[in-house]
């Protein structure tokens, strides 16, 4: 029942993007998605393709495994063609009754499509070559500062890494609880909605219940090992900017230039269109 | 050298109702005294409920007892400027394995206690590397636990308190959950531990199959330690150890019987090859 549900997928290679340090990643993957928003035109757009598929080239995660991925928001891809296709307004190219089809409708339909793709790809191939751990060290040390106004950052990192350990457990707990309520007539597979949220509730009570004492041995065990919370704790691997790092994040400071450069000249470019090759407006 | 003395520990756990009236007492440990010799590899026995494991957490200072004191090499339990030292000298693995593991891998948790002690990143390179080769799980340091077996996240458990390098291992219970496999892998490992290592370990289990070993026994009923000495002593009382609740080790309650019988088979036989001996002499 739970054997297909994979979180915190890491994909195991060994590549120099697997290596880069998880606050690189972390940092280089926010000011990414930042950038597809700030302009909306296809020389951008192209720029910020061309930088994914670098990357995804260097990470050797194979292209099929990635696009995987890409499988769960085809539903929500299909629905905002669909809204923008259709209810944009501007020059009518075809019209049935009600329904307009306007060129800046199928404009930003495709743009659409373009930034959602460059979204998703771009937050999995970072999911993809960093293992939970790490992202939580590179978040814990990201976030450092905010402790100054007393946010409890190593705690909350420290729940999350329990939080991934514990998934498996749970999932093969979850599968335990199933088969021995199934043996006892519970019907987990009916077809009907409400009587398959109603046999949720035989799961969901025991395994709650095994969860808190789970969390209650597990503090047990922390502090038996002398855990006391962040202070004076030492790290078997601590997070150390390499060279490659630096590099990686020069090379992110030239990417956000030349996307703002590319952005600003778009935007001039459509201002000083005249009547005649105003479809131009429809690439930039 | 007493690595353990304990002195007349009394601990009651409080029953409260929901206004926090005291409802009862519930005495888990009576007036308990017990010291543990350096290097020695001690078990406790008892049956459930016999406050064996409550005992436990008060060599690790989870517990302070209400009454008495428990010195661990020579700290006060109850002081609290040396509760991390005395965590780190009397080390602790639990019963469920899977409960105790922190990390998502293997060396990750063993560096957790080096880590909490703040130890420099080398050296919790070398004590991970260390402790998992003296439990002879060298080679799975880069694996996630969830796909060993219970004996080997047993072991893990116990690399996990060896890294932070414990005088003393206190183990609650921890063949409880285990098949005779796993049982005989994490037995093995702590009397290597005790022998090479030079140890102290403290076990506390129901199965006296695992404490034949020992240098000594405790066994405990009702809060209260009721029999001590060696396992040839312990186990040649064997009506003592069934009024106890205890399971006598087949072969050992098999001779006692033949022996009350008119057998002439020597007092107390601990295994096969003694009670072998025995009936060829």
């Amino acid at each position: 029942m739970f054997q297909d549900v994979t979180l915190g997928q890491y994909y195991m290679a060994d590549s120099v993007i697997h290596r880069l340090d998880p606050r690189v990643k972390l940092v280089g993957t926010l000011v990414y998605m930042i950038s597809l928003f700030l302009f909306n035109n296809i020389f951008c757009y192209t720029l910020a393709a061309i930088l994914l598929i670098a990357v995804i080239a260097m990470s050797k995660v194979p292209v099929g495994y990635m696009l995987k991925g890409m499988k769960a928001i085809i539903f929500i891809m299909i629905f905002t063609v669909i809204f923008n296709v259709f209810f944009t307004s501007g020059n009518n190219l075809f019209s049935f009754g009600i329904i307009h089809i306007s060129r800046e409708g199928i404009r930003s339909a495709i743009l659409m499509v373009i930034r959602l793709t460059l979204l998703i790809v771009s937050a999995s191939i970072m999911t993809l070559t960093t293992t939970p751990n790490r992202l939580t060290d590179g978040m814990e040390r990201l976030f450092r500062p905010l402790k100054l106004i007393k946010v409890p950052v190593h705690e909350v990192a420290m729940m999350m890494s329990i939080a991934l350990r514990f998934i498996p457990i749970l999932m093969e707990e979850a599968d335990k609880i199933v088969k021995a309520q199934t043996a006892r007539g519970a019907l987990f597979d009916s077809k009907k909605l409400t009587d398959r949220v109603k046999s949720l509730i035989p799961l969901i009570v025991p395994l709650f219940i095994s969860a808190f004492r789970r969390a209650s041995d597990l503090a047990l065990a922390m502090e038996a090992r002398g855990y006391h919370g962040g202070e004076g704790r030492t790290k078997l691997y601590p997070l150390k900017y390499a060279a490659r790092d630096y590099v990686s994040y020069v090379l992110l400071g030239l990417y956000i230039i030349l996307i703002v450069f590319l952005g600003i000249m778009s935007a001039r470019v459509v201002a000083h269109l005249t009547a005649e090759n105003a479809y131009l407006s429809l690439i930039f | 050298m007493k690595i353990i003395k304990a002195e007349e520990v009394t601990f009651e756990y409080i029953r409260r109702d929901e206004d926090g009236n005291v409802e009862s007492f519930n005495r888990a440990l009576d007036k308990v005294s017990l010291d543990v010799k350096e290097g020695d590899f001690i078990s406790i026995l008892g049956a459930n409920g016999s406050g064996k494991s409550t005992f436990a957490k008060h060599l690790n200072s989870i517990l302070l007892p209400t009454e008495g004191t428990v010195w661990i090499d020579g700290m006060d339990s109850k002081d609290e400027e040396k509760l991390l030292k005395i965590r780190q000298t009397a080390g602790m693995v639990f019963q469920n394995p899977d409960n105790q593991i922190i990390g998502q891998v293997i060396e990750e948790d063993v560096a957790f206690g080096p880590e909490n002690m703040g130890i420099p990143t080398e050296q919790i390179r070398e004590r991970v590397d260390e402790a998992l080769k003296t439990i002879g799980m060298l080679e799975y340091s880069k694996k996630s636990p969830n796909r060993l077996s219970g004996g080997q996240k047993q072991r893990v458990s116990i690399a996990g308190v060896l890294a932070m390098h414990p005088k003393c291992i206190v183990l609650d219970e921890p063949t409880a959950m285990l098949d005779p496999a796993g049982r005989k892998e994490v037995i093995r490992a702590l009397r290597a531990l005790n022998n090479v290592e030079g140890i102290t370990i403290i076990l506390i289990t129901h199965y006296m199959e695992e404490t034949i070993y020992s240098d000594k026994i405790f066994v405990m009923d009702k809060g209260k330690i009721a029999m001590e000495g060696t396992p040839r002593e312990i186990f040649s009382q064997v009506d003592e150890l069934i009024k106890y609740k205890l399971e006598v080790p087949k072969i050992t309650l098999l001779a006692y019987e033949l022996r009350k019988k008119g057998m002439r088979i020597p007092e107390c036989i601990l295994n096969v090859k003694e009670f072998t001996d025995a009936l060829s002499r």
